[in-house]
């Protein structure tokens, strides 16, 4: 069973696995973005970081809820309302009376996290975003977490060949193609963050 | 590339500091990062709050005043700000008569002003909201983003500005800005990239010789790469493109815009050029306003916008401003 102790490792190793690759995510930002994606996710995830210290909310629902908040009101851009959808809705599906849930419901949760974001975004996998890392993902969970953080990293490497359909890349028609995506990559991470929590 | 900054993580505070010991006449509130009217909510007015990245100065900040925004909302650099900056600003200068968010269509800018019109209501303030994609370098198709929001935010600003300072209702106020909108077309070029405090290296590489034609406003490449244009080409270039999208009949107003490092000496002598392609194209012209107001951080290049307008726009947009960035009549 997973608990509130759990969802904050998951949440402190995804601060850190965006303050260690921050550069790498603005760069790939750079050439079909506009080269901030890494200091917008680092300032967004310091803001959970702090929250979940200040307010240590007790049940896997309300870390999640938590830190899907701090998202929306730090990072801005389209990523700030996509993460904080995606963990807002992964935390209201998980509920904040149970103080564990097991891998089945969280895979649920997740699940209807990911369909807010496709739902907010308005994308679907193959249009060059974070849905091609998180869809594999979370059909993989079912497996094991490490599973799901390869199929998130698969699905990130995957974006390389496309072209854009949503976002700011899309501007760039064409020309989006040979470049991994930045969204697809960070979210790549926050799933790689998820099996870090679990291999405890 | 050298700047005048600290660190850039304070970049944003700085300047909306400085912009607070410049402008008495504005509240700069620079730990929530909102620029307000001192003398808002005015009574009985429909407010207008707009926002965006920052980095494209004087839009939105520089353009709170009398006859323009009553509130706005920077967000960090080309970054939009969040929906709790933007519902406390529609707070803070809601007379009742209700507010108008002024949306430059981008993914993030569309997603938090979404956000914060529900918030807002939930907090009983009347919102409408108008999407500015006036950019006919993305095509409008369901396979991108669709169009940016570029120069005819500024149009859309003015003209909706003055119809609340004149008293008009919320639904009139919004469907002015709709139509300033739908009115409106731009094309903008690049002749150097611009470079993020983030990155501080340019965003993207353009060899020199080479233009970017069809760029927006955050440093994204254009829409394809040609050999260095002179200044007369790129206007016949941008005025066509801007005219493939509209069909004029009544006079325009046009925007011939600095990106942020382009000296006015050459902004001036692009308008000549592009005064001269709209007469051989029969445009009536009806003002023409030349300057850095949509820029992108210290991106070299201009863009050029058409906005028709009919009497009603005509005299709105004449109508009395008084803001740091635009300022004229009363």
């Amino acid at each position: 069973m997973l608990d509130a102790d759990f969802f904050r490792r998951w949440m402190t190793a995804a601060a850190a696995a965006v303050d260690r690759e921050a550069e790498r995510l603005t760069a790939l930002d750079s050439p079909i973005g506009d080269a901030d994606h890494g200091s917008n996710l680092q300032r967004g995830f310091a803001a959970v970081v702090a929250a979940l210290e200040k307010e240590a909310p007790a049940t896997p629902g309300a870390v999640l809820q938590l830190a899907g908040r701090q998202l929306i009101s730090t990072v801005g851009g389209a990523s700030g309302p996509l993460y904080g959808t995606l963990l807002r809705r992964t935390g209201k599906t998980l509920g904040t009376d149970a103080a564990e849930v097991g891998e089945e419901r969280l895979r649920e949760a997740l699940r209807a996290g990911v369909a807010a974001v496709a739902t907010l975004g308005g994308a679907a996998p193959g249009d060059k975003t974070m849905l091609d890392a998180l869809v594999p993902a979370v059909d993989a969970l079912g497996e094991s977490f490490a599973a799901a953080a390869d199929a998130a990293e698969r699905g990130a490497e995957a974006t390389t060949p496309l072209r854009a359909r949503k976002g700011r890349a899309s501007y760039l028609g064409e020309r989006s193609v040979g470049h991994r995506d930045p969204g697809a990559t960070s979210a790549a991470l926050l799933v790689a963050a998820l099996a870090e929590a679990a291999d405890v | 590339m050298r700047m005048l900054i600290n660190v850039p993580e304070t970049v944003v505070a700085d300047a909306l500091r400085g912009m607070a010991a410049a402008h008495p006449e504005l509240i700069v509130d620079v730990e929530n990062r909102v620029i307000v009217r001192r003398d808002a909510p005015v009574d009985g007015k429909v407010a207008l709050v707009s926002g965006g990245g920052s980095g494209h100065e004087p839009l939105h900040g520089c353009f709170v005043g009398p006859g323009m925004l009553s509130a706005a909302c920077p967000g960090e650099v080309f970054t939009s700000p969040v929906p709790d900056q933007m519902v406390r600003a529609a707070a803070a200068v809601d007379s009742g008569a209700g507010v108008l968010f002024v949306v430059k269509n981008y993914t993030g800018d569309v997603l938090n002003f979404d956000m914060a019109v529900e918030l807002a209501e939930d907090e009983g303030i009347q919102v409408a909201k108008v999407l500015v994609d006036d950019d006919v370098a993305v095509s409008d198709s369901l396979y991108t983003a669709g169009r940016r929001g570029t120069g005819a935010t500024l149009f859309v600003e003015k003209i909706a500005g003055a119809a609340a300072e004149e008293g008009r209702p919320l639904e009139q106020v919004e469907s002015l800005a709709r139509k300033v909108n739908d009115n409106s077309r731009s094309f903008g070029v690049a002749l150097d990239a611009c470079t993020t405090p983030a990155k501080g290296s340019p965003t993207f590489d353009l060899p020199a010789g080479e233009l970017e034609l069809g760029v927006g406003i955050h440093g994204e490449p254009g829409r394809e790469r040609r050999a260095m244009m002179t200044s007369r080409e790129i206007a016949d270039f941008s005025v066509d493109a801007v005219l493939e999208d509209m069909n004029p009949r009544n006079p325009v107003l046009v925007l011939v815009n600095g990106m942020g490092a382009t000296p006015l000496l050459e902004l001036y002598g692009f308008n000549a050029e592009v005064q001269r392609r709209l007469a051989e194209r029969g445009v009536p012209v009806a003002r023409v306003l030349v300057g850095n107001y949509v820029t992108s951080l210290d991106m070299a290049g201009a863009s050029v916008t058409l906005c028709q307008v009919d009497e009603e726009l005509l005299r709105l947009y004449d109508a009395p401003v008084r803001t740091p960035g635009l300022r004229w009549g009363g």
